[in-house]
């Protein structure tokens, strides 16, 4: 279930701005070498859901619930990863 | 790496230990394996766990779908791994493939179909497949490694292309996604999720707290507080210090000196052998070899800590609080633990480098770590406080400010090196669920660490110990070479005035300078030789604790060494490349002889630059030294490092801001 937001679909919502208890669906991965490459083997591909089970002290970096296991995620990589 | 070597080795056959709680994840390495064509047995691990979780794995279907042996394994409890072992072997001798699962669907096949064609009779027959997928994903060290000609990449990347538009995305994508969907399809087949109550693992519940907002500092402080005083405190717990403390003065001190005694003093006290091998073996060996190995209690006791720490889960949390502080100045929240493990001692510190990953961040690590303020440097603080600057408290804690400024300016000053640029690598971490610690990897963590320290203590510290003893005690007298009593003539003292003038410029001139000079020598055997030295050199060896409250040696250091001298002298020694130990510590860890000498240079580059600016400046302020060309020098060193700590970074990437707004548009 996908719900505009944002109106005329002109911005894209990424990981980043996603909210602490929040489960949202990856739709792309952007960016290119290695760092998108290590972010994409670790189980954020398109279609997976993802629950951002919470933020660090400081603000950065996310923890993320994903495909069964936590994932720890910096929010500069995270901005890479669109969501539905 | 690790899969060219399984390609060019030819290996047999591989054991696949994966992780049972956390099977997708996991799989994702198998089908990777899988398409090697190598025969592949497939452990699941932590099977305890996992049947404790409620949930249950259906061995039968697991092993169907991607066409592989599987056996439970539960390395904790012991259970299954010799069965594993004995299937590995097994498929090792038969050799036999089946047919590669199918992983990839529709036109991906297809895609790698025509790859297939294409290299047939290129590539090994076993590693077609793998091949074929790596060209899929244009993989450039694999395109290389074939030479395909020009034409042959042009029409392999027509299929590629057909099926990157057929899919809309890019041919990575397309093969994680697949691999990842099929293995959701597999999961789904043949494990049996219990379903949560509650949503909330024990896992969860400890992070709560463990990584909560307002108390992962206090708590982390609290844990280190706690590991610190166990290990190296002075506290009743402290049986690391305990341990030391009995090394160094019954072991070390009475029983290993009294039985050379026994064995080479006759009944009358006198050596049976040369007079000159006594003192070799006593004052060279023993004493040089057993001061270092005195620190082996607290070694142990802290990477067994350390390790507990880490294998129970703890120390991914800490990485994962500190990462934000860490990533301002080129490290990540992975460095930490070095760091923090170095204000004990620094080897430790450096060999725990290696869970970092990323190859640039765990160099930069590896380089700053040897900064940090460590229990043998602190001697050397307390002497100069104590000698020249009347117990100011000030300067302990300058000390340890200058010691993590140095990791910081190294920070911000070497990421912005070609040697380290590059894509920042990405803070990825899997926070792995908080278990009882596997006593059996604690204790082989804790051996590896604490043998390797002694294995250099009986090596590169024993030659060192050996050629201290010789120069310290020996030199020409009169012309004449001989053992001479006052080790002002040794051939150390000779060697120190010899090299005296390098640190001219850092203030060390006059009567302090060789015996400073030599001080930062045997420093390098081990820090706390720098005050054992100066013991030494101001004649009043023996029993007094020269470290602690006024020793006799205060008045004669003071009135040698003025305040900005002192603080110049314990500034190059803090900084500077670190012990022996350690170095050693730096090679094995970089494996590269120019990266070890790189990382060692920098150190004391690094080191002289600031104490010759914290001299020339300070002195001019206080009057110790008149203004000179060093002083214009010192002003030149400071703009640099000024400019080079603040100057943009030239290999700084911009590209992820750019793709976003690619895809704004685009839209």
């Amino acid at each position: 279930m996908a719900i505009d937001l944002y109106g005329g679909g002109n911005a894209i919502k990424t990981l980043k701005e996603a909210r602490v208890g929040e489960t949202v669906t990856v739709a792309r991965v952007h960016g290119e070498g290695p760092v998108r490459r290590r972010i994409m083997d670790m189980g954020l591909t398109k279609g997976v859901q993802v629950l951002v089970r919470k933020v660090a002290p400081l603000g950065d970096p996310m923890e993320l619930n994903i495909r069964g296991y936590e994932l720890s995620i910096r929010k500069a990589d995270a901005e890479m990863v669109e969501l539905v | 790496m690790a899969r060219s070597y399984l390609v060019t080795e030819k290996t047999d056959a591989i054991l696949n230990i994966i992780d049972g709680t956390n099977i997708e994840r996991n799989l994702y390495l198998t089908t990777q394996l899988i398409e090697l064509g190598i025969p592949v047995v497939m452990a699941v691990n932590m099977i305890d766990l996992v049947r404790k979780n409620g949930d249950r794995i259906d061995l039968g279907k697991l092993s169907r779908e991607p066409g592989c042996e599987v056996v439970e394994i539960s390395a904790l409890k012991g259970e299954g791994s010799d069965k594993a072992a004995r299937m590995a072997v097994e498929a090792a001798r038969e050799g036999r493939v089946g047919e590669l699962p199918h992983v990839f669907t529709g036109s991906v096949e297809h895609a790698l179909a025509h790859i297939e064609e294409s290299i047939q009779g290129m590539v090994d027959a076993r590693f077609l497949r793998w091949y074929a997928v790596k060209l899929f994903e244009r993989d450039e060290r694999i395109q290389q490694e074939l030479n395909l000609d020009k034409a042959t990449l042009e029409h392999l990347d027509t299929h590629i292309r057909d099926c990157e538009a057929e899919m809309d995305d890019d041919a990575e994508s397309i093969i994680t996604n697949q691999r990842y969907a099929y293995i959701g399809r597999v999961v789904e087949k043949a494990v049996h999720k219990q379903a949560r109550t509650g949503d909330l693992t024990p896992s969860d519940r400890i992070d709560r707290i463990v990584t909560n907002r307002v108390l992962a500092l206090p708590i982390f402080v609290v844990v280190m507080a706690v590991i610190y005083s166990v290990a190296m405190g002075q506290l009743p717990i402290s049986i690391g210090t305990k341990g030391t403390d009995w090394a160094n003065d019954v072991l070390f001190g009475e029983i290993v000196p009294g039985l050379f005694d026994k064995l080479l003093l006759n009944a009358q006290g006198e050596p049976v052998v040369a007079h000159w091998l006594y003192g070799l073996i006593q004052d060279g060996i023993v004493a040089g070899v057993g001061a270092v190995l005195g620190f082996v209690p607290q070694i142990l006791v802290l990477c067994f800590l350390l390790a507990i720490l880490e294998d129970v889960g703890y120390m991914a949390r800490v990485a994962f609080v500190m990462d934000r502080i860490f990533r301002r100045f080129g490290l990540s929240g992975k460095s930490f633990i070095p760091l923090l493990v170095a204000t004990g001692c620094g080897v430790p510190g450096i060999m725990s480098t290696r869970t970092i990953e990323s190859d640039r961040d765990r160099k930069m690590t590896i380089m700053t770590t040897g900064f940090i303020p460590c229990s043998a440097k602190l001697p050397i603080i307390g002497l100069f406080a104590g000698a020249v600057f009347g117990e100011n408290p000030l300067v302990a804690t300058s000390a340890f400010f200058i010691g993590i400024g140095a990791v910081v300016i190294s920070g911000v000053m070497l990421k912005k090196f070609k040697a380290f640029a590059g894509d920042p690598a990405p803070f990825v971490m899997e926070l792995p669920a908080y278990h009882v610690p596997a006593w059996g990897n604690v204790f082989r963590a804790t051996g590896e660490r604490g043998l390797s320290f002694i294995k250099r203590a009986g090596t590169i510290i024993l030659v060192s110990s050996v050629v201290l003893w010789f120069l310290q005690g020996y030199g020409f007298v009169d012309g004449v070479f001989a053992e001479v009593e006052d080790n002002n003539h040794s051939l150390l003292a000779a060697i120190g005035n010899g090299f005296a003038w390098i640190f001219y410029p850092l203030g060390w001139m006059g009567d302090m300078a060789w015996k400073a000079t030599v001080a930062t020598v045997t420093g390098l055997i081990a820090k706390e030789e720098v005050v054992n030295t100066f013991g030494v050199l101001y004649n009043y060896a023996g029993d007094t604790d020269l470290m602690q409250d006024s020793s006799p040696i205060w008045a004669a250091v003071a009135a040698d060494f003025g305040a900005v001298r002192a603080y110049s002298f314990m500034i190059f020694n803090l900084l500077c490349a670190p012990c022996f130990a350690a170095m050693g510590a730096i090679k094995r860890e970089m494996n590269n002889p120019r990266w070890t000498l790189g990382a060692i240079g920098y150190m004391c580059a690094f080191a002289y630059v600031i104490a010759m600016i914290a001299y020339q400046l300070g002195g001019l302020i206080s009057g110790e030294a008149a203004f000179g060309p060093f002083t214009v020098l010192a002003l030149v060193a400071l703009g640099v490092l000024v400019y080079l700590v603040a100057r943009p970074n030239p290999y700084k990437t911009e590209k992820l801001r750019l793709d976003v707004r690619k895809v704004v548009t685009a839209k």
